[in-house]
């Protein structure tokens, strides 16, 4: 750990990602509420565009609070890969196989369920 | 004791030399690895919500629809912004977190206390808030019918404005009273009766031409609730089983009861992880007060306990995506 980098004060860095943080959460609460047609009722790589953006904007402030509030970009390289890529590639592996099996659930089970009376 | 407190940085922190594997301290090393395992444990709740979502994802509860109470404002649809406010509050004190950080660096006492300080309240009234949503959630807003198969059947006036079921069904005289454990053999007692029977709800129903059915389907062109016209309504009606009114973790008004299950159970658990984080807070900030860190020489104390406190935010704002936003 370098010492002197520690005691110098990073209150005007914090601030700015505050608001960069603030700024990505009004996007998607206006976004949220608003729900442009063109972005909420079309489709892109398989949801809505809409979708990938409020995808987007989370990871951007994941980013920012592991590598700004958590420090993340002050740790040994070793450290940061060790936690960073670890849990990216396992989150992803996740995610994937169980949001594959969903999607063929439903196709199976979708046709099967009574809509009508 | 001794060994286990980390008196001084060029001290040995690790029993087993004074080279610090990675670069951190033992505790701070830990406290990462604990972060790594807990977000795995999260991205499994939220994996097995988007399976669920996924297999339902033509019939899952749209939450503009579930969350729309702002406190004070009774009865105006505001999707979204309590939400948003909430997010607001714990992103906020982040900031104070990492501010009460920034000032140990600098072994500046008084302004750690009062960053600490800061962060335990907002904390505690973003727990306040979360308890609020709850409430509303558990209360319900319109009311529902459950078919024999367990779909939700909500009504809606003319223009496809769901309504509440007091808005329409007359209440008519009815015997019938809550079974409680001191009406009757001791260890038996039901739930909460709902307002109305379901005779009321179907008999109002064929009395008021004005008010149709909606059901779970969604439309995947318009990305809204399928809506039966009232003379083909009776063909769902003559199936209902019970009328619903709220959510738990056995029916949910709004929709799937798994929505509720997974809203209750991912909530609940990062609820849970904030009131431990606010607890841990405090115990810090009482050891700031009585100078513990001061004599040690360094505040890393307080920079684990913030690592743990902006993790919290971190699994926020991946739960505000999922359940609120997409």
């Amino acid at each position: 750990m370098t010492h002197e980098q520690e005691h110098t004060s990073h209150t005007k860095l914090i601030w700015k990602v505050f608001a960069i943080l603030s700024v990505i959460t009004i996007v998607e609460v206006a976004l949220g509420i608003i729900k442009p047609d063109a972005l909420y009722l079309t489709k892109f790589l398989g949801t809505s565009p809409l979708n990938i953006i409020f995808l987007v904007l989370t990871l951007v402030k994941a980013y920012y609070i592991t590598w700004f509030f958590m420090h993340m970009a002050d740790e040994k390289k070793s450290l940061r890969r060790a936690v960073v890529w670890t849990s990216v590639f396992l989150i992803i592996y996740l995610a994937t196989l169980l949001l594959l099996e969903g999607s063929y659930i439903s196709d199976v089970l979708g046709p099967l369920t009574k809509w009508n009376y | 004791m001794e060994a286990t407190i980390a008196t001084d940085n060029n001290e040995k922190n690790w029993s087993g030399g004074d080279q610090k594997p990675l670069g951190a301290s033992y505790g701070k090393m830990m406290m990462w690895f604990f972060i790594l395992s807990d977000a795995l444990t999260f991205s499994g709740f939220l994996g097995a919500y988007g399976l669920m979502r996924f297999k339902f994802h033509d019939s899952w509860p749209i939450a503009d629809e579930v969350f729309t109470h702002f406190p004070f404002l009774h009865g105006v649809h505001a999707p979204m912004y309590y939400v948003a406010l909430m997010t607001f509050i714990l992103i906020f004190s982040s900031v104070t977190m990492v501010l009460a950080v920034d000032a140990g660096h600098q072994m500046n006492k008084a302004k750690v206390t009062f960053y600490m300080l800061l962060t335990i309240i907002g904390g505690a009234i973003f727990l306040g808030s979360q308890a609020w949503e709850w409430k509303n959630f558990i209360n319900g807003t319109y009311g529902a019918v459950k078919l024999n198969d367990g779909k939700i059947i909500q009504f809606v006036d003319a223009t496809g404005e769901q309504i509440t079921l007091e808005s329409f069904v007359k209440s008519q005289h009815s015997e019938r009273t809550q079974h409680m454990a001191n009406k009757g053999i001791w260890f038996t007692k039901e739930a909460e009766l709902p307002p109305f029977t379901l005779n009321e709800v179907v008999e109002s129903f064929k009395a008021n031409p004005g008010v149709s059915i909606r059901t779970e389907l969604i439309n995947p062109e318009t990305k809204a609730k399928t809506i039966i016209p009232h003379n083909e309504a009776m063909g769902f009606l003559n199936e209902a089983k019970s009328v619903v009114v709220g959510a738990n973790l056995r029916e949910n008004e709004y929709g799937k009861t798994l929505f509720a299950n997974f809203f209750f159970f991912i909530t609940g658990f990062h609820g849970f992880h904030v009131l431990s984080g606010v607890i841990i807070n405090i115990i810090i900030f009482f050891n700031v007060i009585i100078g513990t860190y001061e004599r040690r020489g360094h505040y890393e104390m307080v920079e684990k306990v913030g690592l743990y406190w902006h993790f919290v935010d971190l699994v926020w704002v991946f739960v505000f995506t999922f359940f609120y936003l997409v």
